[in-house]
């Protein structure tokens, strides 16, 4: 009778332990597999919103990270060619991108912009404590392979096209793809 | 194995974050697996910034030190 008894008991234990393990595997395949990741939203196209845009992407890039920068509204404008000058079909199209030169280079400051000194005494800086400059980090990021993305909607807003743009880009994807590089990486950041 | 022998020496002396990281994952690419690599650097950042990108890169950090001002590290492809 002994015997009965405890292999009942085992059998029920088993059960339970059975049923837990059926359901931390439900639970764990809802889960989402994240990635060595880096992806930014890079909508900021200010001179200091694209500088650590630039840094962070190409220092992740250079850690074996998987790196990503999805460009969106005045990001935008940080990866026209720098010999593009007006962009767009129609005349509020065309006052925009006057209003944005286009490159990373004439990229203006959120703040001590100085009709341009601003940004000229940071270059100065950059270039005393040779740090590299917002153009060039977007070089490098291409060389250390980190996947630069426009976005189709803000281009076709504010009539750019894939010619204004510079070389080495990723195809422009919409508003899912970008989610979904973001839901996949272990880091997002909107900057 | 004798640890003396370097691959290459990746003087990023004068460059400010992340020029050094930059440098040395440029050297590392084209790099075998067990490749040592001296960085020298004079950005205190680097202090910091060389242990976590050895971290998150999965490379070894095998020494660091300094001297007059220059950081040295001794890295390896892992």
């Amino acid at each position: 009778m002994a015997t009965t008894e405890t292999d009942l008991s085992a059998e029920l234990q088993l059960a339970d332990l059975l049923q837990r393990v059926e359901a931390l595997e439900e639970k764990d395949g809802k889960r989402i597999e994240k990635k060595n990741k880096l992806t930014i939203i890079a909508w900021g196209g200010d001179l200091d919103r694209i500088w650590p845009t630039t840094i962070l992407a190409t220092t992740a890039a250079a850690s074996g990270m998987e790196s990503s920068v999805f460009f969106t509204f005045w990001g935008l404008f940080a990866i026209v060619k720098p010999d593009v000058r007006v962009t767009g079909s129609n005349w509020m199209q065309k006052m925009m991108s006057v209003m944005n030169p286009g490159s990373a280079q004439k990229a203006k400051l959120s703040r001590y912009q100085f009709a341009g000194a601003g940004p000229a005494m940071f270059k100065k800086l950059a270039n005393d404590h040779q740090v590299a400059k917002p153009e060039e980090l977007i070089q490098t990021a291409t060389e250390l392979g980190v996947r630069l993305i426009p976005c189709q909607m803000t281009m076709d807003l504010l009539g750019l096209k894939r010619e204004d743009l510079l070389d080495g880009l990723e195809e422009p994807i919409g508003a899912a793809t970008a989610i979904a590089e973001m839901r996949d990486a272990a880091v997002s950041l909107f900057i | 194995m004798d640890t003396t022998i370097i691959t290459a020496t990746v003087d990023a002396k004068g460059q400010s974050c992340p020029g050094p990281l930059v440098s040395l994952a440029k050297a590392l690419k084209d790099a075998r697996s067990g490749d040592r690599f001296e960085l020298l650097a004079t950005d205190p950042g680097s202090k910091s910034d060389v242990p976590s990108w050895a971290e998150l890169s999965g490379n070894q950090l095998l020494e660091s030190s300094e001297a007059d001002g220059v950081y040295r590290y001794l890295v390896r492809k892992s």
